[in-house]
């Protein structure tokens, strides 16, 4: 009996590329993201102002403080995928980057004028914002775990918390270029809250699609 | 456990200076090297491996399982050689093959007996390796370190032993062989010199 699945895996068998994993991680976040970017120019639009945006530190914070959560996600994912993967760094490094954030938004908001300070916050659209985000998350989620289904995460519940960091990331990167607010502390909150809405999402999908 | 890794340490080192040393690791190596060729398409070197893994499985999950559900073995060991087959995409080439593939196996081991509602005879979190040292192996060592000894004085012969084999302190074998710390010492050094000497093939000045 196992001498035949044996015999008949050792037939099965094809060579594996170097940094597989990688590239079918990557591949779908590229594939997700053009679905993510399409979606968000057709239906969202650029905000109205994104000649003169790319000069402004706030679009740089935002894209840079998504973009850092998509990375962080991404090197959690690829060592939770392995069957003896463990890894703690990423997640104390995007902790500290969202207090980072928390301590610019306090600073951002006693600089400023106290009328400001509920356009900062709360801004024009953070009823909004957060569903956007786990809209424009789920092409890349769904991608990611596609892949993750092939590798062999130790525990599938946190290995599904890190791609949907991974995800909610790219999302919200990507909607940074529709958003149009310009508070930290709309940042630090409301894009945040999306993109933990993504990593519990991807923790409770995974739960259950990653178990192998 | 410090003693131990100490007398570890140094029977590698006994065992080096007398040229009988025998790799440490012949396992991992050989099976990391096997691993290797069949993630380049080498279907022999699978097979092998596949059969070689079967082999030291089987016993690992017998160990783990009451008798009356001994037959749950051949299950997981098939179940665990599925998933090598099917998740070999997540053997990073850089790490130690055994430490990946005991993830598997015990992935595998808790996954199975949970579906089955079995009870196992060890703690699910219990780290016991599949591979398991192979004692004839130290026995042998051990016979050869005694032959070694034999060449040099008996006091210096059981304060190297004590020392470098039993891990005990410098002071504590000096104490028992009636010398000073420091003549242990030196009576030490210059034994573990002359074995070196003696059995390092090439300076060989008998």
């Amino acid at each position: 009996m196992t001498d035949d699945l044996i015999a008949r895996l050792s037939m099965d068998l094809r060579p594996v590329r170097r940094g597989v994993m990688w590239q079918l991680l990557i591949g779908a976040l590229v594939a997700g993201g053009i679905v993510a970017a399409i979606a968000m120019y057709m239906m969202l639009g650029l905000r109205e102002d994104i000649a003169t945006a790319p000069t402004t530190m706030m679009f740089w914070t935002k894209s840079f403080y998504t973009f850092a959560l998509a990375v962080l996600g991404f090197c959690a994912t690829i060592v939770l995928a392995r069957p003896d993967g463990r890894t703690r760094w990423p997640w104390i490094v995007a902790l500290g980057l969202a207090v980072l954030l928390g301590v610019g938004a306090v600073a951002q908001l006693m600089i400023m004028p106290a009328d400001q300070t509920m356009h900062l916050v709360v801004g024009g659209s953070s009823l909004v914002c957060p569903w956007y985000i786990v809209g424009l998350s789920l092409p890349v989620l769904a991608g990611v775990m596609l892949v993750l289904r092939r590798m062999a995460p130790a525990n599938a519940t946190l290995a599904g918390f890190a791609a949907g960091l991974f995800a909610g990331g790219a999302g919200a990167w990507v909607y940074s270029f529709h958003c149009g607010e310009n508070g930290m502390m709309f940042l630090m909150l409301w894009y945040t809250l999306g993109i933990l809405v993504v990593a519990a999402l991807g923790a409770l999908i995974g739960r259950f699609a990653l178990r192998w | 456990m410090a003693f131990c890794m100490n007398a570890d340490v140094t029977f590698a080192q006994v065992r080096t200076n007398g040229r009988l040393m025998v790799e440490t690791d012949t396992i991992e190596t050989r099976l990391r090297a096997l691993m290797l060729a069949a993630l380049d398409g080498d279907a022999a070197a699978y097979r092998t491996l596949l059969a070689e893994l079967s082999r030291h499985l089987r016993p690992y999950f017998t160990r783990r399982l009451h008798a009356a559900h001994s037959s749950h073995a051949e299950d997981l060991v098939q179940e665990t050689l599925l998933a090598v087959h099917t998740r070999r995409m997540t053997y990073d080439r850089d790490r130690p093959f055994t430490a990946w593939l005991h993830a598997v196996a015990h992935h595998k081991f808790v996954d199975h007996i949970r579906r089955h509602a079995i009870r196992p005879t060890v703690q699910l979190d219990d780290d016991a390796p599949i591979f398991a040292r192979d004692e004839s192996e130290d026995t042998a060592a051990r016979m050869d370190i005694e032959t070694v000894l034999q060449t040099v004085s008996p006091r210096t012969g059981a304060l190297i032993r004590q020392v470098r084999v039993e891990g005990a302190s410098i002071a504590e074998a000096a104490k028992t062989v009636g010398m000073t710390e420091t003549a242990a010492k030196v009576s030490i050094h210059r034994g573990l010199k002359a074995l070196t000497a003696r059995f390092s093939g090439g300076r060989d000045d008998r």
